[in-house]
């Protein structure tokens, strides 16, 4: 694939953004940026630590843990162990959206709990708090789950808070208490916390019910987090077609439907970064298949419910989706032929997320934008290079210290949904059965892909490419607007969205055109500041 | 129910981003944070959309190894990184509870960097222990405007004609608002921390790391020289004009933030004795257009039940306005411990035997909700954690202190002085009076009012 706008010399580029580096940060830095080629794929470094002082986007295993992976689920308590401000930041901050069923079920989304540990209980220890925490949540509120999340002291005190958990489960009786060990400086970013987030999850929920589920197709949703309401939009779609969600990794989703996950005939992964360990570990255990689709952007969208008919091999369901996918596109086209010669030919940055900077890119071809250089805030080369890479992945010690779980079939309940000949023969036909072909295939032929991206090299690509609109979080929003470039932040939405199926499509395009074409950017300059402007220069004649 | 193990929807945060709105007030200053890659980002993204605005700070990025083994070697190569690649004239460095647990000594580790010549000619590295597990946000800042203080400040021996004023926690608005009323009554002063022109930075078209603002090196090594300090806030404020009067021999005052009519009297009167000058006419005229407002509206304010949680040394005169405009503050809530504060407030509160304040531990927006539901008010002012309490209770809702999340203006319009007054008065009548308006009867639909 070749770019169809000119896109400067990368290697250029790249010299340009190592160049004011220390030399041993530029040689480490050397190897995170690549020029792509969808052809050979380069190796890119990802996964490895940030160089202290530099200005990253990264944030740590707890936000990994707490934040993205168990924070969308509305009916767990979910108590910080630690002083307040890991609680405090992570409350509400990642707009995971919930419907509970009716206003009396339990919703705790809005709550922030924590021990608020103080200095003695750093001193003398703080099981003994988080035990009385646990009882107090429980006397207030009765969930059927409570989770722990250890912030950095805990680990360093030694508070066993997986033992606690046990023991306040036992003395509970009818509420599941587990823990998680996701303290900060665990891993290199948020990756470690979703590793470890799954891990438990796996352990202490999924499983849990037996009770058996009712449809014909049954799936669930990993990696998606009904940020902006995108869960509502696929549950949209899957109910129009006939299919039935057992469960969501974790937006929008309750305890019950997690511990009744494992009755589901497939998983379909969103977010392959923060989920995918769970999709393994099913398939391992139950003998779910996992699937990668990406609801993000209207053709991705059609093909994603194509490939879930082609799995369940169902023609009645084939029959549907196109039905569903020719009700819905005429919407999206009429959207997109108008908003599309406006937007035609422009550039897009994305550096964010463990996924995002992969299938956003899908809406930007869709609206006629290349994406001239992208890269992940926490993935791994799998996710850049594709998982075929996975056995030549250097096990470092920053990874080995996040426990894998030794996974074997369930002597029970252990029914392959699929025999080997069937998944060879989907896989034949494109669908990518337990596997991921990673963003670089996506990618243009010189197009620069960059890991970790720092604040230094951000503001460089901005000034060398100039690009019409760069797509991250919130801690780099006003920094890239102050260059007079719009950003769209891909965590928050910029408090819009859903941007997933075809609704979400026609919001983002939207957004997008309003973005690039907003008269405000032209505002910038006073008229007196203008090139060529006239100087002012008043005079009075009395 | 008493609670003792949990906190439920906390009225405070932690040390560390106190310590980084301050830093970010000196300029030409990049904030350090020293602990994992989270803190900082947390920090930075809850300043941001605070702000709306860049908010830049680097990370020591610990691992596990930097756990266990200490922090010294990330510091110090986070030192060396910051100066060659982003180039500030000073880092402010500030701890987190992973690296107290750890015990690292940031004095320790600084003096090695420059012993160790990573510190290049004419640049600085502050630092202040911030340890997450005491204290709060406000904790934070408090410490590292007293480490600004300890470390910069200088005693020539020969005294200046200027004043420093010691700024508690409060927006660019209210540092530009104190600037602006200083220049008024005619008074030379070294106002530190200062984050106007930092953090509400125009829109020009190009991103400056290191914004105009910011109180210069230059201005706070003469604080030692200063005739006196006056602290506005005896618990964000106070510590950093102690320190100055332990180092440098400067006197001081300590006042209430001047939030409200009788808190800026006393600033006014405060300044104008420090420096020796007469109350020029016009900041008279604007504490009369204050109090003609207060008067014109009072039926408004009348015994109106307000429910407020946030920060100790803007509560403390923001009650006491309250009680100045006849209203009724019947719940107090702040997560900021201290006795001082405590003590403070009884004082002011001794015009409001009615009312309910809880500070420190448990002190949380949950217990604040019991209070509402227990009884109810006709306003609550706060952070924008409590437009939930506000929805859930349907109660006309004021955003003050921090963080507001959802709205923009405290970057710009300040709550200090007679203008501060003035648009808190605007702000509380504004809801109260749309929601009369919005649930009036037909025939008591007001066209006047």
């Amino acid at each position: 694939m070749q770019a169809k706008i000119h896109l400067p010399d990368p290697s250029l580029i790249k010299e340009e953004l190592i160049n004011k580096y220390p030399a041993k940060v530029a040689k480490k830095r050397s190897k995170s940026i690549v020029i792509n080629d969808p052809e050979t794929i380069p190796e890119v470094q990802a996964n490895v630590r940030t160089v202290p002082g530099i200005i990253t986007q990264r944030g740590c295993s707890y936000a990994g843990c707490k934040g993205v992976v168990l924070g969308p689920t509305r009916d767990i308590v979910n108590i910080t162990h630690g002083p307040i401000g890991c609680s405090f930041y992570s409350w509400l901050t990642r707009r995971n959206q919930t419907r509970p069923e009716s206003p009396t079920d339990e919703n705790f989304i809005p709550y922030c709990f924590s021990t608020d540990m103080q200095e003695e209980n750093v001193v003398f220890g703080g099981e003994k708090k988080l035990k009385q925490a646990i009882q107090e949540a429980y006397d207030l509120f009765h969930p059927k789950a409570i989770a722990i999340f250890s912030t950095c002291p805990v680990g360093l005190i030694g508070d066993d808070v997986h033992a606690a958990a046990r023991e306040m489960k036992e003395k509970l009786g009818d509420c599941n208490v587990f823990g998680f060990s996701c303290e900060g400086y665990r891993g290199v970013s948020q990756s470690a916390g979703h590793h470890i987030a799954n891990n438990g999850v796996f352990k202490h929920m999924v499983g849990n019910n037996n009770a058996p589920v009712e449809g014909k197709f049954k799936l669930n949703l990993l990696g998606e987090y009904n940020i902006g309401g995108d869960a509502f939009e696929i549950e949209r779609l899957f109910e129009k077609c006939g299919i039935t969600l057992v469960a969501s990794f974790s937006g929008n989703s309750t305890v019950g439907a997690i511990e009744n996950s494992h009755m589901a005939d497939l998983n379909v992964i969103l977010c392959h970064r923060s989920i995918n360990y769970m999709g393994d570990m099913m398939e391992t255990k139950y003998g779910i298949p996992w699937m990668k689709v990406n609801f993000v952007g209207a053709e991705s969208s059609a093909k994603s419910l194509r490939k879930i008919a082609e799995y369940f091999g169902d023609a009645g369901l084939k029959a549907r989706v196109e039905e569903v996918i020719a009700e819905e596109m005429p919407k999206v086209k009429a959207i997109i032929d108008e908003i599309r010669p406006r937007t035609e030919g422009k550039t897009a940055m994305l550096f964010v997320g463990g996924s995002r900077a992969h299938h956003y890119q899908d809406l930007f071809t869709e609206l006629g934008m290349t994406t001239v250089a992208a890269g992940y805030e926490f993935a791994h080369r799998d996710d850049y290079e594709g998982r075929e890479v996975l056995p030549s992945i250097k096990i470092d010690a920053d990874s080995k210290n996040i426990e894998e779980l030794k996974i074997t079939a369930d002597p029970e309940l252990y029914n392959p949904r699929k025999s080997e000949a069937e998944l060879e023969e989907l896989k034949a036909k494109g669908l990518e059965i337990n596997g991921y072909e990673g963003m670089m295939k996506q990618m243009v032929k010189k197009s620069l892909v960059v890991d970790d991206v720092s604040h230094y090299e951000s503001e460089k690509l901005i000034e060398l490419y100039k690009p019409d609109i760069f797509c991250a979080g919130i801690k780099e929003k006003y920094v890239v607007q102050k260059m007079g470039v719009p950003l769209k932040q891909l965590h928050s939405y910029d408090y819009g969205g859903p941007y997933t199926g075809f609704e979400g499509a026609v919001n983002f395009y939207k957004d997008i055109d309003r973005m690039v074409n907003n008269p405000v950017w032209k505002l910038i300059k006073a008229p007196w500041e203008k090139e060529g402007a006239e100087a002012l220069e008043a005079s009075y004649v009395a | 129910m008493l609670r003792e193990g949990l906190t439920i929807n906390p009225a405070k945060t932690c040390q560390p981003i106190g310590a980084m709105y301050a830093a970010l007030g000196i300029h030409g200053c990049l904030p350090h944070s020293h602990g994992s890659q989270g803190c900082c980002s947390y920090h930075r993204s809850t300043l941001t959309r605070h702000y709306k605005e860049p908010v830049m700070a680097a990370t020591s990025s610990f691992t596990e190894g930097a756990s266990v083994f200490g922090g010294q070697a990330n510091l110090l190569q986070s030192i060396e990184t910051i100066f060659s690649v982003y180039d500030p004239d000073i880092i402010a460095v500030h701890s987190t509870c992973l690296s107290e647990t750890i015990g690292d000594d940031l004095q320790q580790i600084t003096k090695k960097a420059s012993d160790d010549g990573k510190i290049p000619a004419g640049k600085y590295v502050i630092y202040a222990s911030t340890p997450s597990f005491v204290g709060s946000h406000i904790t934070g800042y408090a410490n590292m405007v007293t480490g600004m203080a300890e470390q910069f400040a200088v005693s020539t021996g020969e005294k200046k004609e200027q004043i420093n004023i010691v700024a508690g926690w409060m927006e660019p608005s209210d540092m530009r608002e104190i600037k602006d009323i200083a220049k008024a009554m005619g008074t030379k002063i070294v106002l530190f921390p200062d984050t106007s022109d930092v953090l509400d930075a125009p829109q020009t078209g190009k991103h400056e790391i290191y914004p105009k603002g910011g109180v210069t090196v230059d201005e706070l090594k003469s604080t030692g020289d200063s005739k006196c300090s006056i602290a506005l806030g005896c618990i964000s404020a106070e510590p950093a004009a102690i320190a100055l009067d332990k180092k440098c021999k400067v006197p001081f005052e300590t006042i209430d933030m001047p939030i409200g009519l009788s808190a800026t009297d006393r600033f006014i009167v405060s300044l104008s004795k420090a420096a020796g000058v007469k109350v020029p006419a016009e900041i008279t005229a604007e504490r009369g257009r204050l109090v003609d407002v207060m008067a014109d509206m009072e039926q408004y304010f009348h015994g109106k039940k307000v429910a407020l949680f946030g920060d100790p040394d803007q509560l403390i005169p923001l009650t006491e306005f309250l009680l100045d405009l006849n209203m009724k503050p019947v719940h107090i809530v702040s997560g900021t411990p201290g006795q001082r504060f405590e003590k403070r407030m009884k004082e002011i509160l001794e015009r409001a035997p009615y009312a309910n304040f809880k500070n420190g531990l448990n002190a949380d927006m949950f217990l604040l909700h019991q209070w509402i539901k227990n009884e109810p008010v006709d306003l609550l002012i706060g952070n924008t954690y409590g437009k939930y309490i506000a929805r859930d209770e349907d109660i006309p809702f004021v955003r003050f202190g921090f963080p507001i999340l959802d709205r923009i203006g405290h970057s710009y319009f300040p709550n200090v002085g007679y203008k501060g007054g003035l648009r808190l008065v605007e702000k509380i009548l504004s809801v109260l009076m749309d929601r009369q308006d919005r649930t009036a009867l037909e025939e008591k639909f007001e066209l006047v009012m």
